[in-house]
């Protein structure tokens, strides 16, 4: 079981937390004027990377905020824990 | 290829079983090949022994970056049935289930196929419903199924606690009595030595890093054992799809997952069929060495970690726990993980690419090895011919483009 920092309350288990799946896919500004390629991209298209994911988690037994992490899909190591809205940070050298 | 019969198992017992042939080749590799199979998975194997026995192509190399069948096709819990919801699930299982049926025959290798009957719990009046629902469509659909009441599912599973005190009790049960389990490194080892007997070259240790591309179309791969010609790649990589895809500039709507499993320790016969919860979350059945085999859900986050989180596994022992008192004193063995591919609508993909020359199959997620046989066909049959068998064209990559997803979530007792 992974730990994970919560910003607003520290450390817990990862069983409080929900998990919210790739970070920074932006809701199209304009719908209409989307292809349908463009929707399956947005809708259904993912990174899935083996290596540093930028991903969104829930502290859903806490505080029951949404917020960002950098996480190795290997190792499970946590390398960043960032705000929603903010941008994706550098990873460390060492994680990548 | 030697075949195996009552004869040469004679034969080879006065020489203390010393001689037995390899069951594949370990050929180097040959600088190109019609058909470049990546991934020595059991999809992969199954790819490559149709390809060779239905349509003739043996210029064919399967490359697995690990050993043969060290993947999901060894990792599985080996539940074999056809009774999915909607007609073009039940139309690609049940060839599965019937390609299954004759499988030992064909590859005159003992898959160990065992049709105990599947049972699939219903726990609510809702999941009673959709239960009796998925029961005539698969009747409809020529797929045996039944419904049974929580009294018929103790007749058939005489261990099982239909005690209606617990929060989740049994209200009854889909059965698909043709369903059941099977061996599967004998699968995947089945597939390897009839394919390898037709000429194809299997390379072990061989991880493919690259897909070159001219002008729009695949001209071969990049291994950690050089580059590798080929007119036609085939991707089967389970797990790692999403990473090869990527190599040929492909995004797939593709998540990987941990999926682990458990064993117990040998015990005497005691369950002769197979257990599924969708519910509480639990699947069991006893393997021939005894083990009650148990079979967990995904972990929520990526991962290409081949573990899990202790928690999930918790979650499973205590829903086994509420289906199975009896079973509370049974100690377990060990535990793994696999890395399943998960797609949002939970059905595979097996399927042409943009890329001309590049074919995809993946996407078989919690529940492909019931599908070996028939996910290994239709992707011959779509290699071969350059497109689509009419089992497996709905199952396209572009249905995400269109919108006709395939939604198996839960409908179709999706988790094995
Ligand atoms: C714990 C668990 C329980 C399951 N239970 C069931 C069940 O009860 N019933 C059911 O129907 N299904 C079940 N499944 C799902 C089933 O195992 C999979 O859907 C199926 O095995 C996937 O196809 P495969 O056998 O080809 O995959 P794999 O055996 O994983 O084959 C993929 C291969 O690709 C190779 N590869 C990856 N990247 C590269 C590369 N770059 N170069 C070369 N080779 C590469 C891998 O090393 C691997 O050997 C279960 C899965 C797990 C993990
Ligand atoms: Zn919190």
């Amino acid at each position: 079981m992974m730990r994970i920092e919560c910003p607003w309350c520290g450390g817990r288990d990862e069983t409080e937390f929900h998990y919210g799946g790739e970070a920074h896919i932006a809701r199209p500004p304009d719908p209409d004027a989307l292809s349908d390629e463009a929707w399956a991209d947005y809708l259904f298209m993912r990174a899935n990377p083996k290596g540093v994911h930028a991903e969104r988690w829930m502290h859903a037994q806490g505080c029951r905020r949404w917020f960002n992490l950098l996480r190795h899909t290997v190792s499970h190591d946590i390398v960043a824990v960032y705000p929603m809205g903010a941008p994706r940070p550098e990873a460390p050298e060492t994680a990548r | 290829m030697a075949r195996y019969s009552i004869f040469s198992l004679a034969r080879n017992a006065l020489t203390g079983h010393r001689d037995w042939p390899k069951l594949w080749r370990a050929p180097e590799p040959r600088p190109a090949y019609e058909v470049v199979i990546v991934g020595g998975g059991g999809h992969g194997l199954a790819t490559a022994y149709y390809l060779a026995k239905e349509h003739g192509v043996t210029d064919v190399a399967v490359v697995e970056r690990g050993w043969l069948a060290g993947g999901n096709i060894a990792r599985n819990t080996t539940i074999i049935r056809s009774n999915y919801l909607w007609d073009e699930s039940a139309a690609i299982y049940e060839h599965g289930l019937k390609l299954w049926e004759g499988l030992s025959r064909e590859l005159n290798f003992n898959v160990m196929l065992r049709q105990r009957g599947v049972l699939n719990l219903a726990h609510t009046e809702h999941d009673v419903r959709e239960s009796i629902r998925r029961v005539n469509a698969n009747r409809l659909n020529g797929v045996d199924a039944e419904w049974v009441d929580a009294e018929g599912v103790k007749a058939f599973c005489p261990p099982i606690s239909i005690s209606p005190k617990v929060r989740y009790p049994v209200l009854g049960a889909t059965l698909q009595r043709r369903g059941g389990v099977a061996r599967h490194d004998a699968v995947a080892w089945g597939y390897a030595r009839g394919a390898d007997a037709r000429g194809v070259d299997i390379l072990q240790h061989c991880e493919v890093t690259g897909i070159r591309r001219v002008a729009g179309r695949v001209t071969g791969v990049e291994t950690s054992r050089g580059f590798i010609g080929a007119k036609k790649v085939a991707l089967v990589a389970a797990g790692h799809s999403s990473m090869l895809a990527e190599m040929a500039g492909l995004r797939l709507p593709v998540e990987s997952h941990p999926l682990q499993a458990m064993v117990s320790e040998p015990l005497k016969p005691v369950l002769d069929c197979v257990v599924m919860s969708n519910a509480v979350h639990v699947y069991i059945s006893q393997s021939d060495k005894g083990e009650l085999v148990l079979g967990a859900g995904i972990d929520a986050f990526n991962s290409y970690g081949q573990r899990g989180g202790l928690h999930v596994l918790e979650d499973q022992l205590a829903a086994l726990m509420q289906l199975f008192p009896s079973f509370s004193r049974a100690r377990l063995l060990r535990s793994w993980g696999g890395i399943v591919d998960v797609c949002p609508d939970a059905s595979p993909i097996v399927s042409k690419t943009p890329v001309e020359g590049l074919y995809i199959n993946c996407g078989w997620g919690t529940g492909g090895f019931k599908a070996t046989p028939s996910s290994g066909w239709t992707f011959a049959h779509t290699i071969a011919r350059d497109e689509p068998h009419p089992l497996n064209a709905p199952f396209a990559l572009d249905r995400f483009t269109s919108g006709a997803l395939i939604d198996e979530h839960g409908a179709a007792a999706v988790a094995h």
